[in-house]
């Protein structure tokens, strides 16, 4: 009895959802079936769409930031902006496609991607090891490094300016630049806090001599309080944000790749930042500090 | 720049998103608490049964669904069935299933607490008075148990309502997340924005569930 009473849940719910969904804004990742190979159900059954079911279907759907301002955010008048949006628009262009918009968390970009419930995923996504035994990556289209803040007074223009000379240098703990810091540069002397907010106002109150993180965080603070500077901008390992299809998806994975090395030429990814970025990491940043173009890492 | 930081309420569509996420949050809900209430009625019904097995088909269901949180539930149903056997479910059957499946274990429980907080003498004194079960059910057992259910439900509904804010984790925006996109986007021009956007969403929460809650004392007085 128990089992027919889920039984006639499912298809209460079904029917429901369907009424739902034609009602939904496109805000919602209303993902159509999958499921509709149902002539292939040999155990090849894949969970993502090739680029021809892509084309077909008239829509791609791309998992990006919906609250991580300059990367993937939504404007004031609803739509999706942003560094990663930018890229994401150029992509329905050239495909010729619509997009529908999902917006992901940090913690369920992989999930969105393994299962195929977004085409691409363009959300300021990290390459590393461990995420891309369950999703691939296309080419690199930006990067991050760390960098160092410091007074405009008296700047840090070199790690070597923090070993031994007195300078403490802040960060926050956990962090990669905890990391990078205590095995590269073991005589340079931290200052440690728990809270990114206690971190930068312990530089504010001048407590250390500098403060280092993400560039990206760095460059952005920076931008917006007067009278600090980073002249450290690209230290310590580089790591790569890509775009990520479903494991597999070597058709869609491919387009992207060569979408990427062929928007070089009109250094696409440079107007971009011009067009999201600029105005957070303000007049003096280098954009070559975060964008990669045409997959290249120099 | 003197900003207010209301004004971030009223800058381009932003308020109308608020309401737009609130409609998606009030449409889960409904749906979820509808179906919860049909289902858990059923399901309440059902572990009342003296079966032993259908006991321990009820125990097993109502704990596991009271055991793993429902941000848990949302990803199993929404990426696990995906990934185990194929099948997509989009985020709004998803999040209504999961609602659903929680609602109806939740409502079973309260709809059995109060079919069995009926003293024995109840069901006694209509036997001898000369009713038979149906009418004894209809006319004295009913009534009671409505009574006592009215209270807890109604928590029920008004908990579910809030619960739906974790369905952003499956993709959906509804009013936290679009209170949160507000925030996020104008976190430069309007730094103190974030107190009056979430202030305007517990607003919004408040709207939509004090007057279930007002409903519900009107309902009890009426009762007595």
């Amino acid at each position: 009895m128990k089992k027919l009473n889920t039984l006639a849940a499912l298809t209460a719910l079904s029917l429901l959802a369907g009424c739902g969904s034609a009602a939904s804004e496109p805000v919602t990742p209303d993902t159509p079936d999958v499921s509709e190979p149902a002539t292939e159900t040999t155990t090849e059954t894949v969970v993502y769409r090739t680029l021809d079911e892509i084309k077909d279907s008239g829509t791609i759907r791309i998992g990006v930031f919906s609250d991580k301002a300059p990367f993937g955010y939504v404007n004031e008048n609803g739509e999706y902006d942003g560094y990663d949006v930018y890229f994401a628009e150029r992509i329905g262009q050239d495909l010729g496609v619509d997009i529908e918009y999902v917006s992901l968390d940090p913690a369920n970009r992989v999930e969105f991607a393994e299962t195929g419930k977004v085409d691409i995923v363009l959300a300021n996504f990290t390459v590393t090891a461990e995420r891309a035994e369950k999703v691939d990556f296309a080419l690199p289209y930006m990067k991050v490094q760390l960098g160092i803040v410091s007074s405009e007074a008296d700047p840090i223009n070199d790690v070597s300016d923090l070993e031994g000379t007195g300078k403490e240098l802040i960060i926050a703990k956990g962090t990669t630049a905890e990391t990078y810091f205590e095995n590269n540069h073991p005589d340079v002397v931290l200052q440690k806090y728990d809270a990114y907010a206690d971190a930068y106002n312990a530089l504010l109150d001048g407590r250390g001599a500098g403060l280092s993180t993400d560039n990206t965080e760095v460059l952005a603070w920076a931008a917006v309080n007067p009278g600090f500077v980073v002249n450290v901008a690209a230290l310590g390992d580089v790591d790569t944000i890509a775009p990520a299809v479903s494991k597999g998806n070597t058709t869609l994975l491919e387009w992207i790749n060569d979408e990427i090395v062929s928007l070089a030429d009109e250094e696409f990814f440079l107007n971009d930042y011009e067009a999201t970025l600029r105005e957070v990491y303000g007049e003096e940043s280098n954009a070559y500090d975060l964008i990669v173009e045409g997959g290249v890492i120099d | 720049m003197p900003d207010s930081g209301i004004s971030i309420l009223f800058t381009g569509s932003n308020f109308w998103r608020l309401l737009q996420g609130l409609w998606v949050t009030i449409q889960i809900s409904l749906i979820s608490v509808g179906l919860s209430f049909v289902f858990g009625t059923l399901f309440g019904l059902l572990m009342t049964v003296k079966n032993r097995v259908v006991k321990a088909f009820c125990w097993l269901y109502l704990n596991f669904i009271r055991i793993m949180p429902q941000l848990v539930l949302l990803f199993l149903v929404y990426f696990g069935v995906t990934r185990q056997w194929r099948i997509n479910l989009s985020a709004w059957t998803s999040a209504i299933l999961v609602f659903t499946l929680w609602g109806t274990a939740e409502m079973g429980d309260l709809v059995r607490g109060a079919l069995t907080s009926i003293p024995v003498h109840q069901y006694e004194s209509a036997a001898a008075l000369g009713m038979d079960r149906k009418q004894t059910f209809r006319y004295v057992i009913l009534p009671q148990t409505i009574r006592r259910l009215i209270a807890p439900s109604i928590n029920l509904i008004t908990r579910m309502i809030k619960t739906t804010s974790l369905v952003e984790i499956i993709g959906m925006v509804e009013v936290l997340k679009t209170g949160q996109q507000i925030i996020d986007a104008n976190r430069m021009k309007f730094p103190t924005g974030a107190l009056w956007v979430y202030g305007a969403v517990f607003l919004l929460y408040f709207l939509v569930c004090w007057p279930i809650s007002s409903l519900a004392r009107k309902l009890e007085e009426k009762r007595r």
